[in-house]
């Protein structure tokens, strides 16, 4: 087992290393000089040196490149060019605020998709069955920054039922989760968020218990008097290592790929922190964040493989 | 560093919380009760303005930010919508020539004004407030804010201290409307920033003598402002008691904002929302104000350095279409200003005129014409770019152009329009917007040969001999009114040369909910709040 744990993560040091060089030239390659934002149209070239000295950004590319990873390293990811604050202050900010809705987002997405799947899995075949299938291929279909459109335009402009934007009346900072005027705020990120999960959940779900089902121990199972709802357990022990797999992919989905969502709802994630930064050209802010991502997903794919083998002992002697 | 660790361990504390509800929870403050009038604003920066002095985030951040904490010794008069916005006293109350040296401004400035934080408002801090901006080697220099202003304080050579309250600023050389520029210049509390240290820490206690007062911010989400009940012009103090102002730069986030009450003033809603706005009982304000889409050409390279190219292209332009397609919310565009500027004088006005346009191409030899135009996807104050240039590629191509669209984002544009038409021989047209709020960056820098990119706003090199004379003694007119009508020749000269693409004038839309009574939109791209009162917020 310790064994299996420390291969994994040497494995992941690799993977690290290789976003850490992407995501700084990925910044680099774009069109535009990352100081254009601080300077008005018309700067002279002097200027321009000045600004470019100040950020480091004169020196040659490899040279930044190392410099800002023996700092990235220690924590240190460096300082907001917009903002003035630190970098990794910013982003482990917004990295909580995010890990609230995906974490609320999958939970609430597995508590509906367990149910779903394991019925329709149970009833296969049957109309039950198809009406989840079908219901899951709306799920993953329906584009989640149009459904957070159509979402608000319903429960906050026409029926004015939810708040439209933002987390809390006055921002994260006071953000209260146990009073209903700030608990408000998040209903409408959690399900716009959720229906992807549930879709891709349920399908998992329901693929994996009935191959369980199909199997010959079920079969041996009943025949020794089994009620249902037992083999309906020993089936689901059989399929939640597939199904957390998938349950944590999405997790890790969710953290990276909300931005069109966050920005929608101006909900202060590290979605709407790379939109901002991606709209004003803060380069710090911009590799930090997509560097924390990474590696929580990265992060995220060692927890669930460790947690399979938990789950399930075979993976570990594979 | 001390300092450091800490807010590493206070960001992990918050990771922590985000992990579990119950954590989150655990750590929630109670939000207290409001029982005052706030005004609520979402505002089209993707952040929160620099709070420190010189805003960024562009004008927008000048209005919302800059104006509302601080004052500039000079300041615009925007207590009115039937004119467009002129200078008045601010922290000065008098600005003059020195009559025995051109070269020498007097600012008088006025008495007894205070900082937010009690400390008083002088000649040395005006100093102070001068090398913040133009002396790398002060401990309070700023590079961001000084890149930023370097355009308006390259001809500064130095300031001196008259009295406690007389200031001269010497220039290099002779500039009839060098005063204009300090009204952009923000006066910052230098006793605040002496106990602040640095303008990290300063960023957290801003103090300026400006109607409101600092009040809190939560970074990248909102920025609190209270009335300064103290505020120098009692005519100007806020009658509301808080302004909370949030960045929000999707347009379909603010209105949604807007009409479920989140916010009270939203800016630049989008045309495709105004009907559903109007019928929510919104208030919906446009005004004309300083502000050009055009599109500067290429006078070196390809077929626009032939006027009649130019005027064919202005020919081609049915401005109604466009003001139409923007459901309204746009004037059409015949010059380099609007016409309520008072210098747009009477220039040539190239209505539309299919026939001649095409008449003028085969003149030109260049039918079909092929031109390219550099443009953007979105940007600050260029409207809604795509459709715009499709239009504008429709109504060309219907004269005989064939027109290839660049596109590409702001940043990149940006680029492009700094670098100049040299770096950038294939494009015979770039698609800027710009402010043309004073002589200076409205008209000169798009004329001049001293402005040819990379030096200054000139993009394609446009040069008229008469432009370069009258400029020049512009510079040493001291004397408004003929320096006025100077300055509308220019304008009036590049209209007959047909140096831009004249397309529109943004309108500058905003939408109020019914609640916001008493806001005075001024012809201008800043705005005075202190007047709006507020029904009680829900």
């Amino acid at each position: 087992m310790w064994h299996y744990i420390a291969r994994r993560i040497v494995y992941a040091i690799p993977i690290a290393i290789g976003v850490t060089v992407f995501c700084f030239a990925l910044v680099f390659l774009a069109p535009g000089n990352p100081v254009q934002m601080l300077l008005p149209a018309d700067a002279s070239q002097e200027v321009v040196d000045l600004i470019m000295k100040t950020y480091g950004f004169d020196r040659p590319l490899p040279v930044q490149y190392w410099t800002w990873l023996m700092r990235a390293v220690v924590g240190d990811l460096g300082v907001s060019i917009q903002s003035n604050r630190p970098v990794i202050d910013e982003v482990l900010r917004a990295l909580g605020n995010t890990i609230f809705l995906s974490f609320g987002a999958v939970m609430l997405a597995f508590s509906i998709a367990f149910v779903l799947g394991t019925l329709a899995a149970y009833y296969r075949g049957s109309a039950t069955d198809r009406g989840v299938t079908a219901l899951s291929i709306v799920g993953v279909s329906i584009p989640n920054y149009w459904l957070g459109i159509v979402l608000v335009i319903i429960f906050a402009v026409e029926l004015n039922w939810l708040p439209a934007t933002g987390m809390g009346p006055r921002g994260s900072e006071t953000f209260n989760l146990f009073e209903w005027s700030h608990f408000k705020h998040v209903i409408l990120p959690i399900v716009t968020l959720c229906m992807v999960p549930v879709g891709m959940i349920t399908r998992t779900t329901r693929s994996a218990v009935s191959e369980v089902l199909g199997n010959e121990f079920v079969n041996t199972l009943r025949a020794k008097g089994l009620g249902e709802l037992a083999v309906i357990r020993h089936a689901l022990k059989n399929a939640m290592p597939q199904i957390l797999a998938v349950m944590g992919l999405q997790f890790g989905y969710l953290m990276g790929g909300s931005i069109l969502v966050e920005t929608i709802f101006n909900w202060p994630g590290t979605g709407f922190l790379l939109n901002k930064a991606i709209l004003t050209r803060d380069i710090p802010v911009l590799q930090g964040t997509i560097l924390i991502l990474a590696l929580v997903f990265v992060f995220t794919n060692l927890v669930v493989d460790l947690f399979q083998t938990a789950v399930d002992p075979r993976i570990k002697r594979s | 560093m001390p300092h450091q660790s800490q807010t590493f361990r206070s960001s992990a504390a918050r990771l922590a919380a985000g992990l579990s509800f119950a954590v989150a929870a655990a750590l929630g403050v109670a939000a207290p009760a409001q029982a005052q009038t706030t005004l609520r604003v979402a505002m089209t920066a993707g952040d929160i303005p620099d709070v420190t002095g010189q805003p960024d985030q562009g004008f927008e951040g000048y209005r919302f930010v800059g104006y509302t904490l601080y004052d500039s010794l000079i300041l615009w008069d925007l207590s009115r919508s039937d004119v467009e916005a002129s200078l008045t006293p601010g922290l000065a109350t008098k600005w003059e020539i020195d009559p025995k040296d051109s070269k020498r401004w007097l600012f008088t400035l006025r008495k007894d004004v205070k900082f937010h934080d009690g400390s008083d408002f002088n000649a040395d801090v005006v100093l102070w407030n001068i090398s913040r901006l133009i002396d790398e080697k002060v401990p309070h220099f700023n590079a961001k804010q000084f890149a930023a202003m370097r355009t308006r304080t390259v001809n500064i050579d130095r300031a001196e201290k008259v009295d406690d309250h007389t200031v001269a600023i010497i220039t290099k050389e002779p500039d009839s409307l060098f005063y204009i520029q300090m009204s952009f210049w923000m006066m910052i509390s230098k006793a605040q920033f002496e106990k602040a240290g640095s303008y990290e820490k300063y960023a957290q206690m801003p103090s300026g003598t400006g109607p409101y007062r600092f009040a809190g911010l939560v970074p990248r989400e909102r920025l609190e402002l209270t009335r300064n009940e103290t505020y120098w012009n009692p005519k100007r103090i806020p009658k509301h008691d808080r302004l909370v102002l949030q960045p929000m730069p999707e347009a379909t986030t603010r209105a949604a904002a807007l009409l479920s009450g989140q916010v009270d003033f939203i800016e630049a809603p989008s045309p495709d929302t105004i009907a559903r706005l109007k019928s929510s009982g919104m208030q919906v304000i446009t005004l004309p104000y300083p502000h050009n889409w055009h599109y500067q050409f290429n006078f070196v390279d390809g077929p626009f350095k032939d006027k009649r190219v130019r005027q064919a292209a202005n020919y081609a332009m049915d401005r109604g279409e466009m003001v139409e397609m923007l459901n309204g919310l746009a004037q059409e565009g015949y010059a380099t200003v609007p016409p309520s500027s008072p210098y747009f004088g009477k220039p040539v006005l190239y209505k539309l005129d299919p026939k001649k346009a095409t008449a003028l191409l085969k003149e030109a030899k260049c039918f079909p014409c092929e031109v390219t135009l550099a443009i953007s996807t979105s940007g600050s104050g260029q409207m809604q770019p795509l459709p715009m240039n499709e239009l504008v590629k429709s109504q060309l191509e219907a004269v005989g152009f064939k027109v290839k669209l660049e596109v590409m984002d702001w940043n990149a544009l940006l680029d492009v329009t700094f670098k100049g038409r040299e770096k950038f021989p294939a494009y015979h047209a770039v698609n800027v917007s710009r402010a043309t709020q004073d002589p200076f960056s409205g008209i000169f820098r798009f004329a001049m040969r001293k402005q040819w990119a990379p030096a200054g706003g000139n993009w394609g090199h446009y040069e008229n001999a008469e432009i370069e004379k009258l400029i020049t003694d512009i510079y040493n007119t001291f004397e408004q009114t003929k320096r006025d009508a100077m300055i509308t020749r220019v304008h009036e000269i590049m209209n007959e040369d047909a140096a831009m693409l004249f397309v529109t004038h943004d309108l500058n839309p905003r939408a109020l909910s019914p609640k916001v009574k008493g806001f005075v939109q001024a012809q201008s791209w800043f705005q005075d709040l202190t007047p709006i009162t507020v029904g009680t917020t829900n």
